[in-house]
Order: structure tokens, then C-alpha cells, then sequence
């Protein structure tokens, strides 16, 4: 494409390898000035790169940028930000127990002759911004003390302080609630409206029809397409996106439930600071079918899944899995009574991340035949063990058996743990969240997954905060609230706006629960 | 500060020349210019120049403040008299012992020194190892059977000296009760600790009185906060004089004195710098005056080996300080007198509990 | 340029940059302190490769503290800090030290009883620091600390006992012969020892004037057992994942606390060992009277950092600071420097190796420049 002052930023053929892993392959990407623009592409497909080169965190191998027609060259973020760039993080980057102000001036703050701070002064230029932008947010309340949606505000604001008229979004919604992720493309839409210019990471393909006027999708490194977003629907995006056709709603066959394999009774669970938070819970699964448990974040999810995984120790009431109680036992008893768990912290409790792929695919039965055989590891089985899931369940790169699974990204992270807990032949697979923080693509594979082993006779228990997903997938629908299964649906039976209502404590006519 | 008292021990050393020069003794201390007066021996010809001399030093290291440091500066000096090659290694561990005997007869030394009754048994199995190297150890005598032609000994009266401050702190108590604070029993510290309580009981029969000795041990050369705690505990059961022959652990003593107003006596060098209100009066064990003294034997080739030599009063090897502004004069006469008593063997200090034993009767 | 940036980013390249800065800061203290840089470093050199004997004494001084490495590489690895470990070997020096003067057994009973009972020792004093951290959550450095001291004392009591304590002496009684390690200890004195040494003067100065003994071979082989049990074994896989994710570890049924003893078992073990093989194999096999720490523990944690925690790495590491520590000395008797200037090279090394992490970001600086370069 041509260079022109039109564009606030043009990068013309970016090439970026590291070592002989090739992130980004003469990638195009041209943003007009006073657009929303957005970056799709699945994890790991080099968004994130992308605009690190142009914030200066890496240097491009190949390509040139242009900023308002000119090549400049952006050798680190403080070339960046004197260009009129500003990056708002994944992960942000800010000062717990300093105040709003106090973050947003740090590293510019405005002085007088003997370099003594004016906090007058910077107070005040730190109210005007927030003014102009609507962006609402407590100048003197501690960062520590605010929401995360506020904190990203706070980000914002500190981009919009040191003059930014270019800012660049890494996933900004990943970390909202529904209601934040409004307001937020609220602000962009007025921060557009006084000139500025958004780059907005992301995978989620409704906001990019809520906020985004051009769509520039990279897939896999390469440059796919540009496109308005106004003219292409979410399907085509996602399809562009991976590569192939997807399907946004999963296909699924009526589940033919058995017997009962799961049952939880009158179990009371208490939290890590000695409240109750699972009171008086009973639910059951049977083979064969997906319980979903729908509830709002904080309800007892948490200590529910550690209760079964004897994380915890339950106050009173009964787990049990064909008929044998595992509360109050050990976590490998858990195992061993065919129970597995997708956790939702993939980091934390899913994987060792300074463990190669293959030593973690047998993370639960490192101790059995052929893995290992009087107390050695038989290394041999295991690679061979781990290949065979990565070929089966499609984790890329292909040949990561011996990488770290610190190395992979999020939805091969979680190919691997799915591939691991089912390869364990559970009676019971609980998911837990386990689609968080993934992209369409592997979104999809996770929800086929969790069908395909229901069709195979097992039991499944659903566990996340994403209603849609609840909605989609469970045969068997159960409402959280405080500790107690509240209500209980099956599919078809209920809508998306009654299971709301009751997550949020409302009652169904009728029903007393 | 280290250097300060560096400087201190060796003003010390002149003034403790002078002084007992002033007794007249004929020791072999006044030997001084015997190595420049070259004898004609083998090892000690154009001055000392090409004459090696290698010491190794126990786990204290060479700036231990104490034997070690001491016998470096004997050393030093023997450097500066005749021009002799002079260096030590410092032994981090017991087991160092050996390998740096062994480093020391690889550079070819003449004479080897070994600092320390810890070092006995590596050096006896040094000297076997290598006939033709002379080796010196201080505070150890070997027995006479099995002592090697070529190890000498080098002990110190150093009952002599705690006899004269025992005497001291005998003439000087009110409570009628002082303390002793001893390292690690040993012989060594034997005939402090026996030297001590002989000079207490002296001057108590003088002056017809009822003396107490209050002897502990410390268990430790080291420990100066169990120093403190001793003592601490000495001076509040009614001890007003408290006398050391414990290392570092002493630093602690004479800590306590200072913080309790009472008085500690140092041991082997003046440590009236450590508390010049408290320190009352020190047991000299002037180390390198010894060193220096057998060093120049050896290099005279005079036929050392197979010897102990015994350093006291009459060699002044060991003594008191001069300094007596806290006993005052009569105090201080009287110990003089006592000293020449010494000298002219008159009285003879007990070196063993069972010395003492008949001593007292 | 690529070439450099990739020797640059393999952790053993930078280990020899950080020996390298070591000694140049060591030059340089030298040639302030007024003392010639390359004569000091020549009498580094030969006192550790001027004679056999001065070999087989670096190799003996690397022993202990190649096995306290260990037993802090091996504690690191499961993600603890094994401060303990100076302690660790005190109280398995006092009970080698005991055991060996007590029973007087044929070698073949004697030398395994003592060496196993400084091992069991040593296992105590770390297990306790890993009960107290499993069951009460103490942190394991401050428990350390503590035990360390606990056992300095310990051991100053043992010694100043009537019981052991050797008159005359700042020791405790030897053991006996018959626990000795030396490698043919009463042979290589006898007449008919001493007869056929005669004609191999190398091998006569090794053997008698060196306490040549078995520690180094144990060393070597207790690192490839730690290697073999971390890297080979079922154990040793659920020790890595409670070191790097005892949540993980834990959710997939790894008993963390029980993890955490068993681990400071077999580094007060390794530790014990350590003490085990001074007090066996070198002169004079016996406890004395300790003014301050040894260090033989503190000493292995600096080896096993320069190591990079890796089991093997630690026998070099070990070998380095052996020579260093022993090497050292000649600057001090050859030229006179003060010892401390040594002490001042071990910590610059120690201090560089910290700095490490610097140096493969370096590499990556190195790489970007060169692609700049070749883009021009």
C-alpha cells in the first residue's frame, strides 16, 4: 500500500524471527488516522508481536514503519512514546499502593525549578483528562483499592498523560466484565471522536463488531486480510482467523444419560477464611451426560472443586463417585477413583511450567506401568505417550514433546492438560473454566472435546462463569448461588435471562428456593 | 585501629626492654645483636640473609590478637635485626595444619614454626618427614623420649607472671573475693590459673586475710559474650578483680568490668587499651621475644633440636606492665619485690594444681 | 556475531565469564595493594599444579564442600534453600567423629558404621528443618540459621566434655584407625610400602604426604546419584514438580509436605556425608573446638550457585573453589599478599555468577545488532 499521511501508522513488510521460529512473515498493517482498528489472530499468532515492534520492545529483522507518512525508526518504547505512541498492557503495570495520580504522573512528573513536585499542578492536568474522556476514576483513591476495569483506566489515562495519540490495546477485554467491556468501548469511541487513533488486540470477535471500524486479521505469522468490519460477519472473521471453516454454535446430539455416576449430598464446604461457602450443595451426574453449573464468580465454585479434589476438607456431607465416598481422602485417591480435573488456573494447578511437555502429560501417572518401573522413569514410554497426545489432540508445535510448556501458548497449554485428564479414562471429567482466556479456535476444539468424551459414556461436570458456554454445551443446567445449587434446568427447557436473573439472586415465579 | 595496636605492643616492647633491662638481667633476651654477630654457622652467614624462616599459625590466623599476632611480630623483628626471609601461612582449619607444615618445607625453610599445643602432633609427624629442617613450636614440650632431634620447644613460666598479679589483686581486693576465667583447661592454662591463685593466697598470708578464688571456665577461646557472662555473674556474687587467661573470650571479661565499674586483669599483652579504667594490670607472655630469641639460636646453628626451652622472668619473656596508676605505688613495690623474689628463686610459683597443693602448706 | 551470541547464551560460557571477571577484579585489588597481579596468579598456579601432592590436596579441600553443594543443589532443585547446610555437617562431623572413637570394629564393619552415622546425622538436622517447614510452615532459612547454630554449640560441647575431650588439646579424641578413608592408610607406611614408593617419587608424595583418601570418588558418585535420582527416577520427578509448582504438584496428588522432609533428609545426608569423609579421610580425624563456622557448608553454597545448581556442574565447581581455597594460600606465602585478597576473588566469582542472567541478554543484544548490521 501506498505511504501516505492519511495513515497513522503504516508497517510494511515486518519480519521478526526468533532463533528459527519465525513470529511475524512480512506483515502488512495500515491504520487510518481516527479509526478503531483491530488485530485478530489466534494465540500465538504474532498480534502481540506486532505491536511490540512498533511500541519498540523488539526490533523488526525486516519492514519498514511509517508514522504519519514518515519512516521513523523505533529503537525502544521511549522513541515510541515521543512519537505520540502509547500501550496499554495485558498485564498492567502499576504501582499497588501509589494513587491514581501518583501512577499516571510516575516517570513524568511535572516540577517546579528546584525539582520539587507539583502535585497541584499534576492533579490538575490528570482531572482535565479525565474530564474530556468521560474516563471516570478517583484521582486520590489507591490503585490497590480500585476495580480492575478502573486500573485499566488508570493505564489509559497514562498513555493520554504523555501525549498519545496512537494507543495500542493488548487484549483489553480479557480481564472485564460484560459491563466494563461496555464502558470501554464507550471511552474509545470518544477518545476517536477527538482525533485519537486505537490499535485493539483481541480474538473476541463481538467486540470487533461493537468497536472496530477495520479488522486486519494475521494468522499463524502471516498476513491474512483487511477488512470493514462493518461488511463481514463473525463467522467469516473467525473463519479467516483459523483458517477454516468454524462453526460458532456447537453441534451436539441429545445426551442418552445412564446411571448415576457422580453425587454430591448435603455437602458444606467452608472458604480459605472459615465462612461457609458451599452450604448444603447436592447435585449428581450421570454417565453420559454435561452438568453445567452456572453462577456468578465467587460463589462457591472454587471451594466446590476443591472439595472434590480434596484440595479442602469438607465440614459435613458426602462425595461420591460409583458409590465410594473421596471426601476427606487425598487428591491422588481422587485420582485413582477415576476423577479428572481441568482446573481453571492452567499455571497454577494445571501444569508445571518449567516442565517439558512431555513430563507434564503424565503428571498423574508417573508412578504406573510403562512409565515407570521400580522407581525409574522409563523415558522411552513417556515421549512416546506424549507424542501420541500431541498428535491426538493437535497441540502445535508439533514437535514440542522436549519444549517447556512454559513455551506454548494458552490453548495448547490446555490441549495438553484436556488431553492428559481424558487419556486418564475418568468416570467423572470435571471442567472447571476451561475455556478461559482462549481464542475461537481452540474454544471450539475444547467444546467439541468435553461432546466427544460425553458421547463416550462419561460424565461430565461443567463448571464456568461464561454463560453462553453453559448454555451451549450442558445437557444439565444448574444455577449457583451462595453455596447451593439453587435451581435445576435441562437444556431447551430455560433461557439465557431466567438463568440470570437466578445467578443474581432473583427467584422464579413459583419456585422457593 | 588494628594498626594502633600494632603500634601499642610494639612501644609495650620497648618499654618493657628498658625496664627490665633496668633488673639487671643477663638473660638471653640481650642477645639481640647476636645475629648480626655472626657465629660462623652455616645458616646464619652474611647476617640471616638467605635464612628462611616459615610459621604457621593455628585456626586463630595472624591477626588473632594474641600468640599468633605475637609471634609475627617476633618475627618482623628478626626480619628487621638480621635480614632473614620471613613469612607465615594462616591455617583456616585443623586439618590445614599438615598440608601448610608440609607448603612451608617445600619453600625450602631453615626453620619452621608451628604456633600452638594444637599443632603438637602435626608437627612431631612433620619433623619426622623432613630431619634436615629445624621445627619450633610455642606452648608445647614434648616428652623427652619421643620429642624429635629436630623440634624444639618453647614453653613460658607463665606461672610467674599470674603470681604477681594474683598478688596484686590479693593486695588490691575489698570484697576479699576475685575470679579467674580460663579458656580451655589445659596445662597450659594451668599454670595461669594455679600461678594466680598461688599469688592471691601469698598476699592474703601477708596480709593475714581470707582470700576466695572464684575459677571458671569458659569452654571456648573465642566466646567473648560467655566471657561477659561469666564475669558479669563473678562481679555480682561479690568478686571485684576478675583475671583472664581465655583468648577472646577475655574481651568479654574485661567488657564486664567495665560495665560493672570493676576491675579485670589482661593477660599476654598489656590490654589496658581495652579498658584503661579497668584494665588493672596484665600477665605479660611476651611471645615474640621468644620467637625471635630461639629463631636466632637456630640461625646461629647453635643445636636447638630435641630441646624445650622455658621462658620467665629472668629471660623477660614474661612479666607485668609498667603502668600501675590504678594499684598505686605501695601496691606496685611490693609487687616488684615479689618479682625479684621470683628471679632469685625465692619464691617459686606452682605451675600445677598439684604444685599448688604443696605450695599452700 | 550469531556465532558469539549463541556460545554466549549456554549458562557454562557464562560461569567462565564471571571466573574470568573474578580474576580480573582480583588483578586489580593485587595492583592497588601494590603486589604484581601475574606473579600472585603464577603462585595460584603452581601451588595447585606445581606438584601431585599439591593436586591430591586441592582434591581433597574440593571433597566436603563438593558434597555440601550437592546437598544444597539437590534442596534448591525442589525449591528449597538449604542454608542449613553448614550445620548439617557439624552435627554429622560430632557423630562420625563420636562413633568412630567409640567402636573400634575390622574396617569393614568400622568404615561404613561411621561414615553412616555422620550420613544419619546430618539426615536428622536436615529433616527436622524440613518437618518444621512441612508441618508448621516455618520458613526453612530461618529454621536453618538456627540449627546451625544449635549444632556449632553442640559440637563445642561435645568437645569440651571429660568424656572427649583430649587433654591438652582444642579437640575431641580421634577416631580410631580403623575408620580411616586414606587409600591404603597402614600399607603406605609400612617398611614394604615404603620400599616400593621409594622408586615413584610422584606417586610417594601423594600418597605420604597427602591424606589421599576415597572422599572425591564418593563425591563423584553421590553427584551422579543425585543427578540419577532427580533427572532418572519417580522420586526424583515428583521432587522437580513440587520445586516448581507445588500447586500443580499438589492437585495431581504429589504429597508436597512429604516431599519437602524426604528432600531435607537427603540433603542433610549429602551434608552428613561431607563430614562423614573429612572425618575419615584427612587429618586430624577429629572435631575441635570451632571459634566460628567452618564453612564447609556456606562454602558449598557458593559452589553449588556457581554450579548453576546442576548436580555435576558441582563436582567442577567444587574443584574450582578446592583449588582456589587451597591455591590461595601460596599468594599469601609466595608473595606475601594478604589471604583476604583470595576471599575477595571467590566473592567477585561468586558475585559475577549472580550477574550471569546479564549475560545471555547481552547475547540477545548481540544478535540484534547483528541483524541491524545485516540489514544495512
Amino acid at each position: 500500500m501506498e505511504v501516505s499521511s492519511k495513515y497513522a501508522v503504516q508497517m510494511h513488510g515486518i519480519t521478526k524471527t526468533f532463533g528459527t521460529f519465525c513470529a511475524l512473515d512480512h506483515v502488512d498493517l495500515d491504520v487510518k488516522r481516527g479509526t478503531i482498528h483491530s488485530l485478530l489472530g489466534e494465540n500465538g499468532a504474532g498480534k502481540s508481536t506486532l505491536m511490540n515492534v512498533l511500541y519498540g520492545l523488539y526490533q523488526a529483522d525486516e519492514g519498514e514503519i511509517y508514522l504519519n507518512g514518515e519512516k521513523v525508526n523505533i529503537a525502544n518504547p521511549n522513541v515510541a512514546i515521543a512519537h505520540g505512541i502509547g500501550m496499554v498492557h495485558q498485564h498492567f503495570m502499576l504501582v499497588d499502593n501509589f494513587t491514581v495520580t501518583q501512577n499516571i504522573i510516575l516517570g513524568n512528573e511535572t516540577t517546579s525549578h528546584l525539582g520539587v513536585l507539583n502535585m497541584k499542578q499534576a492533579h490538575k492536568n490528570v482531572q482535565d483528562l479525565v474530564q474530556k474522556y468521560g474516563l471516570e476514576v478517583d484521582p486520590d483513591a489507591k490503585v490497590e483499592d480500585i476495580s480492575v476495569g478502573m486500573q485499566q483506566r488508570v493505564e489509559i489515562l497514562k498513555a493520554l498523560y504523555r501525549g498519545a495519540d496512537l494507543l495500542i490495546l493488548d487484549e483489553p477485554t480479557a480481564v472485564l466484565t460484560p459491563q466494563e467491556t461496555e464502558d470501554l468501548i464507550e471511552i474509545m469511541h470518544s477518545l476517536v471522536a477527538d482525533g485519537k487513533t486505537i490499535i485493539i488486540i483481541t480474538h473476541k470477535l463481538r467486540e470487533i463488531k461493537e468497536s472496530s471500524d477495520t479488522c486486519t486479521i494475521i494468522r499463524r505469522g502471516k498476513y491474512v486480510d483487511t477488512v470493514k468490519v462493518a461488511d463481514e460477519k463473525e463467522e467469516d472473521l473467525a473463519s479467516k482467523m483459523v483458517g477454516r471453516a468454524v462453526k460458532l454454535v456447537v453441534e451436539k446430539t441429545p445426551a442418552k444419560p445412564g446411571k448415576t455416576v457422580f453425587a454430591i449430598d448435603h455437602l458444606q464446604v467452608k472458604d480459605d477464611r472459615g465462612l461457609p461457602a458451599v452450604r448444603d450443595l447436592s447435585l449428581s451426574v450421570h454417565a453420559g451426560e454435561i452438568v453445567g453449573i452456572a453462577g456468578i464468580d465467587g460463589n462457591g465454585q472454587k471451594e466446590l472443586v476443591e472439595a472434590i479434589t480434596n484440595l479442602t476438607k469438607t465440614e459435613s456431607g458426602t462425595i461420591q463417585i460409583n458409590g465410594a465416598e473421596v471426601q476427606n481422602t487425598s487428591p491422588r485417591n481422587v485420582v485413582n477413583h477415576k476423577i479428572s480435573t481441568i482446573h481453571e488456573d492452567r499455571q497454577k494447578r494445571g501444569l508445571v511450567m518449567d516442565f517439558t511437555v512431555a513430563e507434564n502429560s503424565v503428571l498423574e501417572k508417573y508412578r504406573v506401568a510403562p512409565y515407570s518401573k521400580h522407581g525409574m522413569l522409563n523415558r522411552r514410554e513417556i515421549q512416546k505417550f506424549a507424542k501420541g497426545l500431541i498428535r491426538d489432540y493437535d497441540v502445535r508445535p508439533e514437535d514440542c514433546a522436549n519444549h517447556l510448556a512454559r513455551g506454548l501458548s494458552g490453548g495448547n497449554q490446555q490441549k495438553i492438560i484436556i488431553g492428559r485428564e481424558v487419556e486418564n479414562e475418568p468416570d467423572l471429567l470435571i471442567a472447571m473454566q476451561p475455556t478461559r482466556g482462549l481464542d475461537v479456535g481452540a474454544i471450539e476444539y475444547v467444546h467439541k472435546a468435553l461432546i466427544r468424551e460425553r458421547d463416550r459414556g462419561r460424565a461430565i461436570l461443567l463448571i464456568s462463569l461464561e454463560l453462553d458456554e453453559i448454555m451451549s454445551i450442558s445437557d444439565t443446567i444448574d444455577v449457583l448461588y451462595k453455596g447451593r445449587i439453587v435451581d435445576s434446568f435441562k437444556q431447551g427447557e430455560v433461557d439465557e435471562k431466567t438463568i440470570g436473573l437466578l445467578m443474581a439472586g432473583g427467584k422464579q415465579n413459583g419456585k422457593d428456593s | 585501629m588494628k594498626k594502633m595496636k600494632k603500634l601499642l605492643a610494639v612501644v609495650l616492647a620497648g618499654t618493657m626492654a628498658v625496664s627490665m633491662g633496668a633488673c639487671g638481667s643477663t638473660g638471653s633476651a640481650s642477645s639481640a645483636a647476636g645475629g648480626s654477630a655472626s657465629s660462623g654457622a652455616a645458616g646464619a652467614s652474611a647476617g640471616g640473609k638467605g635464612y628462611k624462616v616459615r610459621m604457621v599459625t593455628d585456626t586463630g590466623g595472624v591477626n588473632d590478637q594474641s600468640f599468633n599476632q605475637s609471634s609475627w611480630e617476633g618475627l618482623k623483628n628478626l626480619k628487621k635485626d638480621t635480614g632473614a626471609d620471613v613469612n607465615y601461612v594462616e591455617s583456616k582449619q585443623e586439618s590445614d595444619y599438615a598440608t601448610n607444615l608440609d607448603k612451608a618445607a617445600d619453600e625450602n625453610a631453615n626453620l619452621i614454626w608451628g604456633i600452638g599445643f594444637a599443632m603438637a602432633k602435626s608437627i612431631g609427624s612433620a619433623a619426622k618427614e623432613n630431619p634436615d629442617i629445624n621445627y619450633a613450636i610455642v606452648d608445647n614440650s614434648y616428652d623427652k623420649a619421643t620429642m624429635p632431634s629436630n623440634v624444639t620447644g618453647v614453653m613460658f613460666r607463665a606461672q610467674e607472671p599470674s603470681f604477681i598479679v594474683g598478688y596484686i589483686a590479693g593486695k588490691t581486693t575489698k570484697t576479699g573475693k576475685v575470679g579467674f576465667v580460663g579458656g580451655i583447661r589445659s596445662n597450659i592454662i594451668d599454670q595461669f590459673e594455679y600461678g594466680y591463685k598461688a599469688g592471691v593466697a601469698y598476699a592474703a598470708k601477708e596480709m593475714n586475710k581470707k582470700i576466695t578464688v572464684d575459677a571458671q571456665y569458659a569452654e571456648s577461646f573465642s566466646d567473648s559474650s560467655k566471657g561477659k557472662a561469666i564475669a558479669n555473674s563473678m562481679f555480682s556474687s561479690g568478686c571485684d578483680i576478675v583475671f583472664h587467661a581465655a583468648g577472646g573470650v577475655g574481651v568479654g571479661v574485661i567488657a564486664a568490668a567495665k560495665d560493672a565499674g570493676k576491675y579485670a586483669i589482661g593477660v599476654d599483652r598489656d590490654q589496658a587499651y581495652l579498658a584503661p579504667k579497668n584494665v588493672l594490670t596484665s600477665a605479660l607472655k611476651l611471645v615474640y621475644s621468644a620467637v625471635e630469641d630461639v629463631s636466632k639460636k637456630a640461625m646461629k646453628g647453635e643445636k636447638i633440636g630435641g630441646k624445650t626451652f622455658t621462658y620467665g622472668l629472668k629471660e623477660n619473656a614474661v612479666g607485668i606492665p609498667t603502668e600501675h596508676k590504678l594499684m598505686g605505688d605501695a601496691t606496685y613495690q611490693a609487687a616488684m619485690k615479689v618479682e625479684n623474689d621470683i628471679k632469685s628463686g625465692k619464691i617459686v610459683p606452682p605451675a600445677t594444681k598439684a604444685e599448688f597443693d604443696k605450695f599452700g602448706k | 556475531m550469531e556465532k558469539t551470541a549463541k556460545i554466549l547464551k549456554k549458562p557454562i560460557t557464562s560461569t567462565i565469564i564471571a571466573i574470568v571477571c573474578g580474576f580480573a577484579v582480583a588483578a586489580i585489588v593485587l595492583a592497588a595493594a601494590g603486589y604484581n597481579p601475574s606473579a600472585a596468579f603464577g603462585a595460584l598456579f603452581s601451588g595447585i599444579f606445581s606438584k601431585p601432592k599439591y593436586i591430591s590436596n586441592v582434591i581433597i579441600k574440593a571433597t566436603p564442600i563438593t558434597l555440601t553443594a550437592l546437598s544444597v543443589a539437590f534442596a534448591y532443585k525442589v525449591g528449597l534453600f538449604n542454608i542449613g547446610a553448614e550445620g548439617q555437617y557439624i552435627i554429622g562431623a560430632v557423630a562420625a567423629n563420636l562413633v568412630g572413637y567409640l567402636c573400634n570394629f575390622p574396617p569393614i564393619i568400622q568404615i561404613p558404621l561411621v561414615v553412616l552415622s555422620g550420613v544419619a546425622a546430618g539426615a536428622l538436622w536436615g529433616g527436622i528443618i524440613g518437618f518444621l517447614k512441612a508441618k508448621f510452615g516455618i520458613h526453612e532459612v530461618l529454621t536453618s540459621i538456627m540449627f546451625n547454630w544449635i549444632a556449632f554449640y553442640i559440637s563445642n560441647w561435645v568437645v569440651s566434655s571429660a568424656r572427649f575431650h583430649e587433654p591438652n588439646s582444642t579437640a575431641a579424641y580421634p577416631v580410631n584407625p580403623s575408620s580411616y578413608t586414606m587409600l591404603l592408610p597402614n600399607w603406605k607406611t609400612s617398611d614394604a610400602g615404603l620400599a616400593v614408593l621409594k622408586g615413584h617419587k610422584a606417586l610417594r608424595e601423594v600418597l605420604l604426604k597427602t591424606d589421599v583418601n576415597f572422599g572425591f570418588v564418593i563425591a563423584i558418585a553421590a553427584a551422579v546419584f543425585v543427578w540419577m535420582l532427580l533427572y532418572r527416577s519417580t522420586k526424583g520427578y515428583e521432587l522437580r514438580a513440587v520445586g516448581l509448582n507445588r500447586d500443580a504438584a499438589e492437585f495431581a496428588g504429589i504429597s508436597v509436605n512429604k516431599n519437602i522432609i524426604i528432600t531435607m533428609l537427603i540433603a542433610g545426608a549429602l551434608s552428613g556425608l561431607a563430614a562423614s569423609m573429612v572425618i575419615t579421610g584427612t587429618d586430624p580425624h577429629r572435631i575441635s573446638t570451632l571459634s566460628a563456622f567452618e564453612n564447609n557448608g556456606f562454602n558449598g553454597l557458593s559452589v553449588a550457585f556457581i554450579a548453576g545448581s546442576s548436580p555435576i556442574g558441582c563436582i567442577f565447581a567444587g574443584l574450582l573453589f578446592g583449588g582456589l581455597l587451597y591455591g590461595g594460600q601460596s599468594i599469601q606465602a609466595n608473595i606475601g599478599a594478604p589471604s583476604e585478597i583470595i576471599n575477595i576473588m571467590i566473592g567477585t566469582i561468586v558475585f559475577f555468577v549472580a550477574l550471569t542472567a546479564v549475560i545471555p541478554k547481552l547475547a540477545v543484544r548481540l544478535e540484534k545488532r547483528g541483524m541491524h548490521n545485516a540489514a544495512k
